[in-house]
């Protein structure tokens, strides 16, 4: 049995944990409210810009004049994986079932013969693949304490300057869905081709008969917004990550407090036991010496 | 004027401006364009520039760059990637983001870093102009 200055040493150390992921809940849960406004904020832009997408995308016929990033390359070989996590850790399960879902992917589109590509995003989805997968890393990105347009923009350039440079022929974003505070679940979503991932029933604007014009014509506005859509797509992606990054913190620190608290009851209940053993063992010596004079 | 215009500019972070108004004028990257209500369904990308809002004879302006606007019959819509209220708007500070935006295009690694610090310096230039044609 542990002697009395190592339960009380072990005692303090699991009370001073405690205090640390209590700190750190309050810390994700404040930073929880301000992700998720934030990604409330951003989601009027997000509908309206896939609302004009699929507008346009109908508009235009497809023809060798059409931007390659709506229409895709024409093959289907190389598809670019990128995978969004965060940059820190101890946040429950939610960098694991991201870099498990990419596993997959990656898994299932080598079994279809294609060549995968990745790059990731947040310094954790770049540590969890890396044991399998490091050579199909081609690009790693931090996110960084500011998580803004210009972040996403600095994605979206790298992503569009691989494309153009034929790097991949189709790419797909795998982040997490904020379903709810304490429940994220990882996704695919197709962004490149964008024709694919634009929602053919997104709602129109209904235009009462009248003749929508374009000025400068349709494809000059479609190279011009593709870009920016996949922008908003990633941008839409790191934040909800961004979410669902502190809920799954959150989730994680409150289990981390609740366990240290029941810890801290066990060893406090052994350390009495040990002491009051102490103090019997002690008695049962006086009496028994007592008695034998 | 009984008839109002239902008008929104969102950014990626705010839904900056909602509301009815008498008319507002945009920069379209083939030229300023004012929306009236009723106006006919169209759409236009838009260069960095300020839009004026007109309501109730007072104008606000604000300085938009990077997106498009919408109009349809229920109204006009601008996607912007930033939108910033000329009146917020502090020269100086600017001015010195441009010079640093003007090395950065110079002294970028990559060509996508240049091209972001390219867009930055337009975007600014623009921004300048707009605050001083006031």
């Amino acid at each position: 049995m542990a002697s009395l200055k190592e339960l009380r040493s072990r005692i303090s150390s699991v009370k001073s944990t405690q205090k640390i992921t209590k700190a750190m809940q309050m810390v994700a849960a404040a930073k929880l409210r301000r992700a998720q406004d934030a990604a409330e904020a951003a989601r009027p832009y997000a509908e309206k810009m896939a609302a004009v997408m699929a507008n346009l995308a109908n508009a235009v016929v497809a023809g060798p004049e059409t931007p390659m990033l709506l229409t895709g390359t024409g093959k289907d070989e190389v598809r670019l994986l990128i995978v969004a996590a965060a940059d820190r850790g101890l946040c429950g399960g939610f960098n694991t079932n991201i870099a498990r879902l990419a596993r997959e992917r990656i898994a299932e589109l080598t079994r279809q013969g294609k060549t995968v590509k990745v790059i990731t995003v947040g310094k954790k989805g770049y540590d969890q693949l890396k044991r399998l997968h490091a050579d199909k890393v081609i690009e790693r990105i931090e996110l960084g304490p500011k998580l803004d347009g210009a972040l996403a923009g600095r994605v979206g350039e790298t992503v569009r300057a691989l494309f153009e440079a034929g790097e991949f022929d189709s790419a797909e974003v795998i982040s997490s869905e904020f379903v709810s505070v304490i429940s994220q679940k990882p996704r695919a979503q197709v962004l490149i081709p964008a024709s694919e991932a634009i929602d053919p029933d997104a709602p129109r604007p209904d235009l009462k008969g009248a003749i929508y014009e374009y000025e400068p014509d349709e494809e000059a506005i479609l190279a011009e917004l593709l870009p920016r859509y996949v922008d908003t797509v990633i941008l839409a992606a790191l934040l909800e990550n961004a979410a669902g990054e502190m809920g799954a913190r959150m989730a994680a620190m409150d289990n981390a407090t609740r366990n240290a608290g029941e810890l801290i009851d066990k060893l406090n209940l052994q350390f009495n036991r040990t002491r009051q053993a102490k103090i019997t063992t002690e008695l049962t010596e006086i009496i028994s010496g007592a008695e034998a004079v | 004027m009984a008839d109002k215009l239902q008008f929104d500019l969102v950014t990626p972070e705010a839904r900056v401006f909602t509301g009815a108004v008498d008319m507002v004028v945009a920069p379209g990257s083939e030229g300023d364009f004012g929306v009236l209500p009723g106006h006919a369904p169209f759409m236009t990308t838009i260069r960095p520039g300020a839009i004026a809002i007109h309501d109730d004879g007072k104008v606000s302006r604000t300085f938009i760059h990077g997106g498009f606007a919408e109009v349809t019959p229920a109204g006009l819509t601008i996607l912007a990637e930033q939108a910033i209220a000329l009146a917020d708007v502090d020269i100086a500070k600017v001015k010195a983001e441009l010079e640093e935006a003007r090395l950065n295009a110079r002294d970028a690694a990559s060509e996508a870093d240049r091209r972001i610090a390219e867009a930055e310096v337009e975007k600014l230039e623009a921004l300048i102009q707009a605050v001083e044609t006031v």
